[in-house]
């Protein structure tokens, strides 16, 4: 998957999650939690959906260290399983 | 202390006859049935195919896109009858002292759905896939909560949970947490959704549903000698209650009064009700006394009825334990002949066909009922519903556990 499929995946699955409406909101830089409107909780249940639509785990230790889209974007980037 | 006067000032519903109360009541006074098929999931391998469920609820209309898979839907029924009814009773939130406004919402099964999609999922995928919300949004009181926090009330909040008399229950306690001038304000009702996979086949596994699956719509039938169970219903009822001199001071307009709140216990089997009709009695008894009428006085009752043969001849005792000879003067229906039993809400939305039957002066019928069983022999409105002079209604609830009430509500 290229790195711009990949942040199309998390895009959608931002929007889908947090019910953002002005996805033009969703900018490497933007926190999670201040700038998306997402709480505690619904911060687990977007790793969740990343780590369902995308296969992949993301253990808590990392996720917690998740706060902005960029830092969600390098992470799955460099940790996606490649196909062969 | 005298005691304060609690006035209903508001109306809102979700059912399976209607989105709103106006769609609801049209239909409920026209005899149409709300059950059907169920479409939500496959009932191939389920003895009962049947249930009176919510039509066409687009919960987007009421509540955030990204709440909506949080919490189960039966929250959001409540939430969306809660909607319709702060909005009716025309309150004003900028100017109410919201600190004396609260909620009581009760429920019957909770969130049994959301439960049911979350064990799944653990049994196929481990733990990690349990929901963060499985929990908030499934525990009853969200009933109460959710809508609070919506509407900034932090006056008392908390769901009673006393099966099919949960509605009842907490509307009598809210309107008691009124007189007693803990609040001014309380929104109150009832919430369910129990439809699901293990919601249909745990009432089927009690014995306790139709199984008219070839025939949805004549399934619910109390009363009638043929009726061979009840039908599932789901939806919510919900009632703004306010203090009399609040509710005159804001120039509310006022639907009715509620005089009286009955409570009591069979104390005798899980899930049977007590066949000698005394413990119904009492409850009926109690009401009457809180309300300070004689038994002549009650023009109307909406029966707790549900349509099973065990359950409806017992309720007709009671009515002839409280009321003798009265008993067969006053129009008595069971509006569940239309709605199926919605549990937990019943006791709502069944407070709310009595307060437009007040109203409007007219009473509602109960559909189905062809030819009474023995011992059922009272004016049970059958198939049509009639103009009446009503001034004092009457509506029964009786829950799993022997739990009983009535509320008593009169012109005011």
């Amino acid at each position: 998957m290229s790195k711009e499929d990949i942040q199309a995946k998390i895009n959608a699955i931002i929007v889908e999650q947090l019910g953002v409406e002005d996805p033009a909101k969703i900018v490497p830089e933007a926190s999670i939690i201040d700038d998306l409107g997402a709480d505690s909780l619904d911060t687990v249940e977007l790793i969740m959906a990343i780590e369902e639509e995308l296969g992949m785990d993301i253990p808590d230790d990392a996720a917690t260290k998740l706060t902005t889209v960029g830092e969600v974007y390098a992470f799955v980037e460099e940790n996606l399983p490649k196909a062969d | 202390m005298t005691k304060r006067r609690v006035v209903i000032t508001g109306l809102g519903m979700i059912t399976p006859l209607g989105l709103n109360v106006t769609q609801t009541w049209a239909n409920i006074l026209a005899g149409k049935s709300g059950v059907e098929l169920v479409q939500q999931f496959n009932t191939d391998d389920m003895t009962v195919k049947i249930a009176a469920s919510v039509k066409d609820f687009d919960p987007t209309q009421y509540l955030p896109r990204k709440d909506v898979k949080k919490i189960d839907r039966f929250i959001q029924y409540g939430h969306a009858a809660s909607l319709e009814a702060v909005a009716h009773s025309g309150l004003d939130l900028e100017k109410i002292d919201l600190t004396r406004a609260g909620v009581a919402i009760g429920s019957g099964i909770g969130g049994l759905g959301l439960i049911e999609r979350n064990t799944q999922t653990m049994l196929e995928r481990g733990p990690r896939k349990i929901s963060p919300f499985l929990i908030p949004g499934s525990i009853i009181n969200m009933a109460s909560g959710y809508p609070s926090i919506h509407f900034g009330f932090q006056g008392p909040n908390f769901s009673i949970v006393t099966a099919c008399t949960s509605a009842a229950h907490s509307i009598g306690y809210a309107a008691r947490t009124i007189a007693y001038d803990d609040a001014d304000i309380m929104l109150a009702g009832g919430t369910e959704d129990a439809t699901c996979r293990v919601g249909l086949g745990g009432f089927a596994a009690l014995r306790a549903l139709s199984t008219r699956n070839d025939d949805p719509t004549q399934a619910s039938r109390p009363w009638d000698k043929d009726r061979d169970g009840f039908v599932l219903g789901d939806g919510a009822g919900m009632l703004v209650l306010e203090e009399y001199e609040h509710a005159k001071a804001r120039g509310a307009t006022i639907y009715a009064e509620l005089t009286g709140f009955g409570l009591g216990a069979d104390a005798q089997h899980m899930t049977m009700n007590d066949q000698t009709g005394q413990a119904p009695s009492r409850c009926i008894n109690n009401a009457l006394k809180d309300a300070a009428l004689n038994p002549e006085q009650i023009d109307y009752i909406n029966a707790h009825a549900t349509s099973t043969p065990v359950g409806d001849p017992a309720e007709v005792k009671a009515i002839k334990l409280s009321f003798g000879d009265h008993a067969y003067k006053i129009p008595v229906s069971s509006t569940k002949s239309m709605t199926g039993h919605l549990l937990g809400a019943a006791g709502a939305i069944e407070a709310i066909f009595s307060i437009l039957a007040l109203q409007d002066q007219v009473v509602p019928p109960t559909i189905n009922l062809h030819e009474t069983s023995e011992g059922c022999d009272l004016d049970f409105v059958p198939l049509e519903a009639r103009d009446a002079k009503l001034t004092h209604v009457l509506s029964n609830s009786f829950g799993f556990g022997g739990a009983n009430g009535t509320l008593i509500f009169s012109k005011c």
